[in-house]
């Protein structure tokens, strides 16, 4: 009973270090502008492809003296992290004593990207994890259980060393075996869960397929959950099924791991930890930095990575700065959750836009279903955008003046949220491509010039 | 009141001539056709026999079609009739979505309309001095 409090946002804010977290934000950009000449002057020294890469754009370390050289600087591409496999980024050598651990990704498509830390490397890891432990609730006395894959894969050793720096004690489960999770999860009285969001999910449903009800039965109150997109459905489900509060964490094994950005209890984008990690938000086409609040592809600069700095490294994720302060009191700016890939990305008139921007604006409509296609073709030198959708077979198509109307508001709705005129289509029922697997909602027959 | 078949469809070519193929299939026959269009699609109003059949033999195969109750009524043929109708059910707060009108036998003409007021309509025509036509003497 008394875990319904874990619903709400109250009491006190909770956090791992307070004195960088809420840090005055001239103070933090000093801090990061002091990091960053580092950085760049260790890559200068240290790693031959940055010193060609920055010899190539006519910088020398000693010229970034203000945080607004950071565009100057070149870009760091997955494919450059494939190009120098095994150890060709490492700023220092791969069996070097200071050098702990490696972690890798996992290579499905081409050369696997690996990353060396050192055991200060581990601690900043384990620091940032350590917060998102914080916001939830959790503390030196908490029990956390990892259910993450523990190995190369950087999930588990990361939530792992997120203990181990909060002081945490840890159950290191890995994944699988979820009826031994569960059991455990009761007898030790966890209080944190850390893991994917469909693991999480799979968690409740098997506690509740043994008899458990575990938002009242169990001791979990909070979930730190990644390495996966969660829709806030599936947040919600899973917050109701396992009485916990759930925050969303975010990295990247080439970056550093879980924990380069975390939500806080408020649940409204998720901070960067910008201690450590320069995030900047840029226009994937023009590759300048839009503002904030626009959509854009993520790029991060490690602050304080002494095995594996980078910068510049475009992640080809989507994202967008949140303005504005969030209620927590961190001053670290918030990112918004990751809404697609650069790769599916669609510029129309010079707009970023995402196909699942389409699909949230329609499902705000009962009088559409959620079948549609976006089509885009030429008008002169203008791109034209066309959503085809179909109404729901109550929808009286008898007025005209309704399917006007329903046009109207599904336009000035997309108008608002993508910043794109859009012409929708309404079509004949099931004229719009069903499919088993990936539908093809893009017709792209824009000339190509 | 009678069934109007209301067909949604896109401007595409020989959509219409689909349609009327697929009654003229099921020998359903036509009284009366009016197509409304815009730049993207078209909304055809159709009168015809067995409407509820209609609509079933239309979705089966594949069209967006409904059915919409609608006023069918005797318009005299002399010259301000239409106008007198359609002032008492402006005087009466009743709005007209679309008004069409056909021939039947004898020579009557029908005037179609949808009204955003079904609850006293009928009242209004009637004391307008209009006859309100049923299903029986339009389709079979």
């Amino acid at each position: 009973m008394g875990k319904n409090s874990a619903h709400q946002v109250a009491g006190p804010e909770l956090y791992f270090q307070p004195e960088i977290e809420k840090m005055g934000r001239l103070e933090l950009e000093a801090l990061q502008l002091e990091r960053l000449k580092k950085t760049v002057q260790v890559c200068y020294e240290q790693i031959p492809f940055y010193r060609q890469a920055l010899d190539a754009a006519g910088i020398k370390p000693a010229d970034v003296q203000s945080l607004a050289d950071l565009t100057r600087l070149p870009f760091t591409t997955k494919q450059d992290m494939r190009d120098a496999y095994p150890f060709n980024l490492f700023a220092i050598p791969a069996t070097d004593e200071r050098v702990q651990r490696l972690h890798a990704s996992s290579g499905t498509t081409g050369n696997a990207t690996v990353c060396g830390y050192t055991q200060n490397d581990i601690d900043v890891w384990g620091d940032t994890f350590a917060r998102a432990i914080a916001q939830v609730g959790g503390g030196a006395n908490s029990m956390l259980q990892v259910s993450y894959g523990y190995g190369l894969f950087t999930g588990g050793l990361g939530a792992h060393e997120g203990g181990i720096r909060i002081h945490a004690t840890i159950l290191p489960m890995s994944s699988g075996n979820t009826k031994r999770q569960v059991q455990m999860m009761k007898d030790f009285d966890v209080d944190i869960l850390c893991c994917t969001p469909s693991y999480a999910l799979l968690i409740a449903d098997t506690a509740i397929e043994m008899g458990y009800d575990p938002a009242n039965d169990f001791n979990v109150t909070g979930a730190i959950l990644g390495a996966e997109p969660c829709s806030e459905g599936m947040r919600t489900e899973i917050e109701e099924k396992l009485g916990v509060k759930m925050v969303d964490i975010y990295g990247l094994s080439e970056v550093m791991g879980p924990g380069v950005s975390c939500e806080c209890r408020y649940q409204n984008g998720l901070h960067v930890a910008e201690d450590h990690f320069i995030i900047e938000i840029l226009n994937p086409d023009t590759l300048e930095p839009v503002p904030d609040g626009e959509w854009g592809e993520v790029v991060f600069t490690t602050l304080s990575k002494e095995c594996s700095p980078l910068i510049r490294y475009r992640t080809r994720d989507i994202s967008r700065i949140i303005p504005g302060e969030c209620e927590c009191g961190r001053t670290l700016r918030r990112m918004d959750r990751i809404t697609g890939r650069t790769d599916d990305m669609l510029i129309i008139r010079g707009v970023n836009v995402f196909p699942n921007q389409f699909q949230e604006v329609l499902a705000g409509f009962s009088e559409v279903t959620s079948y549609y296609q976006i089509i885009l073709t030429s008008d002169g030198p203008m791109d034209k955008v066309t959503l085809r959708v179909e109404t729901v077979p109550e929808f009286d198509f008898d007025e005209i003046r309704k399917i006007e109307d329903l046009q109207r508001r599904i336009n000035a709705e997309l108008k608002s949220n993508l910043q794109v005129s859009v012409d929708v289509l309404v079509s004949e029922p099931k004229s719009i491509e069903r499919s088993e697997g990936k539908a093809k909602r893009v017709l792209d027959n824009r000339d190509k010039s | 009141m009678i069934d109007q078949i209301t067909v949604f469809l896109e401007n595409d070519k020989g959509r219409l001539a689909a349609l009327c193929r697929t009654l003229g299939d099921a020998g359903i026959s036509m009284h009366a056709l009016t197509v409304a269009d815009t730049a993207q699609y078209g909304v055809a109003r159709i009168i015809a026999d067995t409407p509820a059949r209609a609509y079933e033999v239309l979705n089966e195969k594949g069209f967006r079609a409904s059915l919409t109750k609608v006023f069918a009524i005797e318009v005299p043929d002399s010259a301000g009739g239409l106008a007198t109708l359609l002032e008492a059910l402006g005087a009466a707060g009743i709005n007209v979505e679309y008004a069409y009108c056909f021939a039947v036998d004898g020579g009557k003409a029908i005037d179609v309309l949808r009204v955003d007021n079904h609850d006293n309509a009928e009242q209004v025509i009637t004391a307008a001095g209009f006859r309100v036509a049923q299903p029986s003497e339009l389709y079979a």
